[in-house]
This record gives C-alpha cells, structure tokens and sequence, in this order.
C-alpha cells in the first residue's frame, strides 16, 4: 500500500508566560491511501494538537518543535504558509467536535460550501453551486438546493455536523481528519454521522484519521488504532490488536470504560483514576505511572520505549519487557 | 417583515405624540418668554404680540390649535424671526447639520472599525496601544474640549483649517472630528474587542481549515460578525451625533439647526422649540427603525417579529 502520511517523532509545544506546554511528546505513525485509523485518549493527551499540527493550525503561541509530516513525500511542518493554504481544504479535509459552532452564522450554507471549491479547484459560482447541491445530497440531507440559501440556525446539529462533513470532502481530498465528530451529537445520531463517514469513505475513496476519546466509536470505522496518552504514543497496533490483545494497562482502562450496547442493565462507566499529567513539567519515567496499578519502580525514573508486541503492534509499557511480571489483563470479555 | 415595519410606525407615531405634548407644556411651564428682552417692550405692544400669535389664549386651546396646524405640515410661524415660517428655517439650516452629522457619522464608523481592526490584528503590539490610547482619550474627553484643542492646533497654532463657519469641504473637518470623536473611540474599542472574541470561534478555525487566505477569513469570515455589536451601536451614533451638533455648531459657529435649536430656547421662541423638538425625534425614531432592520440585515438569526 501507498503511504498518505508519515509522522516522524512531532514534538509540538506551547509557549505561555509560566512555561513551555509540552501537548505532544515525540509522536510518530503513519497512513496509507484508503485507510482510516483511529487516535484515541482521554482529554488532553494532544490528540488535536497532533492533528492541528499536521494542518499547521496551531495558535499563535504554539510551535512545531521537532519532527517531520511527510504527506506525500512532503514535509508539511516545512511548508510555507502559501503553500499550506493550498493543502487546507483541498487535500486534508477537516471537520470538528461541536457542528453548533463550527458554522459561520451569518454566511450562507450554501456559500460556505461553494467557498473551498472556488478557492482550490478555481470552479465558477454556478459550477461551485452544482457541486455544493451534490455534496449535500451525499451526505444525505433533504431537499439540498433550497437549504442552500438557508443559514446554520436553520439546521440541527446532527444535519450541520453532515454540512461539515460536505464541506471538508467538497474538493475530495486524500484526507479527512474527524475530530470527534460525534462527541457534541445524540447517540442516535453519533451512529448516523458514523454511518455516513463508513458510507462516503468507500465512495470518495478518502483515508481518515479518526480522534476520540470513546473506543467504541473507532472499533467500526477503522482499522488500525493508535492510543494516546499524556502527548505520547501509549499503544498502537491493528483495531484487533487493541480490542483483543492490549498490552498497555491505559489501554485496558479505557476499554472498560467502552459502555456495553449489549448489556440491558445500564452500567456506569468506569473511568481512569486520577488526572493526566502536567504537560508544563512532564514526568521522566512513564506518564501514566501516577494512575497505573502496576508500576515499577522503573516506571517513575525511565520513560518505557514501544515494545513491539507483533507486527506492527507496539505498546509503551515496561510490563512488556522480558524480565517484566506477567500480567493478566483485566478486561471484561464476551462483551467486545 | 411588513408587519414589524407597521408596528414600529404606530408606536414610533405614539412616541413622537408623548415629546411633543410633553415639550408643549413643560416649555409653557419655562419661566418668561419670547417678547422678554433685556430691554422691556412696551406693554401694549407686548399684549398686540401676544394676541397676534396666540399666546394670550388658554394653553389647551393653544395646543389644540397647535396639532392642528401639525396635522396639515405645519409648524407655524417664528416668534423671533419676523416673517419666516419655522418649516422654512428648518429646511433653511438642516442641510449644515445634515451634511456636518452624516461627516461625523461616517468618520466614526471608517476610522473607527479601521482603528479597532488595526488594534485587534496587532494585540499587544505598539498599534494597538496606540489606538487604545487615543481611544480611552476620546470616550473620556468631552467633545467641546476637543473641539477647542482642535481649534487651537490646527487654526490658532498651524492656521491649517478654519476655526469658524461653513464655506466649504475644508471646513467641515474639525467640527466633524470633535463631534465624532466619542463614537469614533467607542466604535474603535467595540470593534476591537468584538473581533478579539470572533477570531477564536470555532467557525474561524473552520475557514482556516478550508485553506482560505488570512485576508479572506478576517474580512469576509471574522469582520461580519464582529460588527454585529457596532450597529446595535447605532442608534445611540445616530442620536449622538444629533444631540452633540447642539454644541460643537455653536462652538464652530455653523449656520446649522442645531445652532438654531439651543438659541431657540434661550428666546423662549416657543414655535421653534417645537419644531425642532419633532424634526429631530421624527428623524431619531426613522434612523433607530433603519438600524434595526440593518441589525436584521447582518444578522441571519435575528426574526424581526411584529
Ligand atoms: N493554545 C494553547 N496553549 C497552551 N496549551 C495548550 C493550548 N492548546 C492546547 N494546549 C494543551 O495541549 C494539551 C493537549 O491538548 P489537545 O491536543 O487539545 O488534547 P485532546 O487530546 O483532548 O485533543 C492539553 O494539555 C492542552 O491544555
Ligand atoms: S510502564 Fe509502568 S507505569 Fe507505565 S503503564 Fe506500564 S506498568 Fe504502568
Ligand atoms: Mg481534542
């Protein structure tokens, strides 16, 4: 398969007035053309930022310290701003957590739609138009060519999450970044906006690079995972290898967090004891450590290197090195 | 849409009927009146004066015949002015005030949306001090000290433009400039601070993620919103630039109405009171209705409901 993306150990931090935050630690993964793969972590692992990078989004106190964003050979940390904007949009195609505000209230659907295809693909007003009607017919909303004079107040949420979705493939880019696309949406509709994304990547042909925090959203969509803890790496590997044999005791909190479809009794999730680590003065050994039942004395004092469990299944965790204690891992099965 | 519009006429209609009675009897309550001068007309004379525009009648009856006089378009005669008609000075001297007031009012708003734009795109930088400065001076500082300042810099000091008079573009300038400099600073500060917040919604980061350039996501994506606040801002331009002309006509000596409206007071020229007082609050009550349908324009989600 083609490589679409190869990220090269991303060091992005923040530059505030009571220090450096460090969102993302040294991150690398990659994606070939047509493939969809998840990032997944709690709030506050970097997992925006990792993408935010990629864009060249940052805000204005934000740097790409180190590392490479070879998008098709190219090393987008490297691009001048002119030349960013041509990939904006038109081959990486980005849509966001909250479609409430992620629409420009006082524009037209229709003219935020026609916007990136003037732009990128130098169409005429009525090219852009035919083209905007078609996208929103894609993403299935009704009667596409009168809502296109209509304004977003005048859409749901989970139809302006659907106009976000038209907008970023418009130019059908190699690329669509989701991030958290269902988080702000109504179970019902989370499963839709899904659907849709299954739905259009088989058509358009785009890869994804799915980001949330809920485990359970990926596991359809997407074939490999990558888990992100702390602006590190903490485990990747196939959607199997991480729902089946996970090798990182974070892993395994998360995926008993996953709420069970199938279980009639409601259960409460169980989150992760504890609070992520400060970015501001990040921890030597592993960032997990403070919350992790198992650590080591090791654990505290020398980050854990991604141990390579299979091919192309790694996991962050010393607990995986020969000498380590064999652990069971304390996942509830037969749900999953 | 046509509904709201209606609607807004009868009360505007309601209201202008409460400022004129109002204004009727509370100048009538005013002690002395037009024929008062320094140097007392005889009292035969004064009583003849009197007679021949009413004054001697019962109030009501005065201001019955008052309305009616209204209802045909007519705001009767001068009490001061031998021989003019109050509808002829006011269309006589409007024009000055018009001109001066539309100056001001476009200085506010070009300078003002160019200064607050400026200051939120440099945050921090020694731009947006600049403006800032300049800004909190001109909210601060009364507009006849202004006016004042601008005289003596520009006409004492550098005899650059015309301290008094109306002859011309050039002096139009510092009138306009002392008049506009409240809403201008005020603009300026409102359209800073408005785009400060709109350029870290979420929908920015949307039209930078679409690849649009950065001219295109302030101007086109972040301005538009920012400026919804500046036109709930003016109504009170509008009426600020109004009521503030009263003032720096007289200090600039312009023939205009607002001029004419503080001297009509002090003559107690009772006809021209009136006049004034329901040309300028018809034309105050007109430009709040336009600003709300322009607020209805810009803003998509507002429902203008009757
Ligand atoms: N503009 C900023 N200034 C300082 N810190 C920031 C900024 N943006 C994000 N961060 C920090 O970067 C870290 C990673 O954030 P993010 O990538 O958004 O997490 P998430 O995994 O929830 O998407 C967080 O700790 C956040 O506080
Ligand atoms: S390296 Fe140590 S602290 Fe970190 S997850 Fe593994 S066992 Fe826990
Ligand atoms: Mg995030």
């Amino acid at each position: 398969m083609e490589r679409l993306l190869e990220i090269k150990n991303l060091r992005t931090s923040f530059f505030t007035h009571v220090g450096e935050v460090q969102a993302v630690r040294g991150v690398s993964f990659h994606l070939d053309k047509g493939e969809a793969i998840g990032i997944v972590g709690e709030s506050g692992s970097g997992k925006s930022i990792t993408m935010m990078s990629v864009m060249r989004l940052l805000a204005d106190n934000g740097k790409i310290v180190e590392g490479e964003i070879l998008f098709e050979g190219r090393d987008l940390a490297k691009l001048p701003e002119n030349e960013m904007q041509k990939v904006r949009g038109n081959e990486i195609g980005m849509i966001f957590q909250d479609p409430m505000t992620s629409l420009n209230p006082v524009l037209t659907v229709g003219d935020q739609l026609m916007e990136p295809l003037i732009k990128h693909k130098k169409m005429s007003k009525e090219e852009a138009f035919n083209r905007a009607v078609h996208m929103l017919e894609l993403v299935g909303i009704p009667s596409p060519k009168s809502r296109m004079s209509q304004y977003p107040h005048e859409f749901s949420g989970g139809m302006r999450q659907r106009v976000m979705i038209a907008m970023a493939l418009a130019c059908e880019p190699k690329l669509l970044i989701a991030d958290e696309p269902t988080t702000a949406l109504d179970v019902t509709i989370q499963a839709q906006i899904l659907e849709l994304m299954k739905d259009l990547k088989q058509k358009i042909n785009t890869s994804i690079i799915l980001i949330t925090h809920d485990l359970g959203v990926v596991a359809d969509l997407c074939s490999r995972i990558n888990v992100m803890y702390g602006g590190l790496i903490a485990e990747t590997g196939t959607t199997r290898d991480i729902f089946y044999n996970p090798k990182h005791p974070y892993t395994w909190g998360l995926l008993n967090s996953v709420p069970n479809p199938k279980n009639l009794v409601k259960e409460r999730l169980k989150p992760i004891d504890g609070q992520p680590p400060d970015l501001l003065k990040p921890p030597a050994g592993c960032p997990f450590a403070p919350r992790c039942q198992y650590a080591m004395r090791i654990c505290m004092t020398q980050r854990p290197p991604l141990f390579e469990i299979g091919e192309g299944h790694k996991a962050a965790c010393w607990l995986n090195h020969k000498d380590a204690p064999k652990v069971e891992a304390p996942i509830r099965r037969g749900d999953l | 849409m046509i509904n709201y519009i209606i609607k807004r006429l009868v009360t505007s209609v309601i209201t202008l009927f409460v400022v004129l009675t109002a204004t009727f009897f509370l100048m009538h309550a005013l002690p002395g009146g037009p024929f008062d001068n320094e140097k007392p007309l005889p009292p035969k004379i004064k009583a003849n004066l009197e007679a021949k525009y009413g004054l001697n009648k019962p109030l009501y009856e005065q201001y019955v015949m008052y309305l009616k006089n209204l209802s045909r378009g007519d705001l009767g005669p001068t009490l001061k002015y031998e021989g003019r008609t109050v509808n002829e000075m006011i269309a006589y001297s409007f024009p000055a005030s018009a001109k001066l007031g539309a100056v001001s009012i476009i200085f506010s708003l070009i300078l003002g949306i160019y200064l607050g734009v400026v200051a939120a795109l440099n945050q921090g930088k020694w731009q947006d001090r600049l403006v800032m400065v300049i800004a909190t001076l001109g909210v601060t500082v009364p507009s006849f000290v202004i006016a004042t300042l601008l005289m003596y810099v520009f006409s004492v000091k550098l005899r650059l433009l015309p301290s008094s008079g109306f002859a011309g573009p050039k002096y139009m300038i510092l009138p306009a400039l002392a008049l506009s400099g409240y809403s201008l600073s005020f603009i300026a500060r409102l359209t800073r601070s408005s785009l400060l917040d709109v350029i870290r919604q979420d929908y920015i980061r949307t039209a930078k993620a679409k690849g649009l350039s950065r001219n295109v996501v302030i101007y086109k994506h972040a301005l538009r919103n920012a400026l919804i606040p500046v036109v709930t801002y003016l109504g009170p331009l509008v009426a600020g630039v109004l009521t503030g002309s009263f003032v720096i006509e007289k200090i600039f000596a312009i023939p205009g109405l607002g001029r004419e409206f503080v001297t009509s007071i002090g003559n107690r020229d009772f006809m021209l009171i009136m006049g004034t007082t329901i040309f300028y609050s018809t034309l105050l009550v007109v430009c709040n209705l336009i600003v709300d349908l322009l607020y209805a324009v810009i803003d998509p989600r507002i429902k203008l409901e009757a």
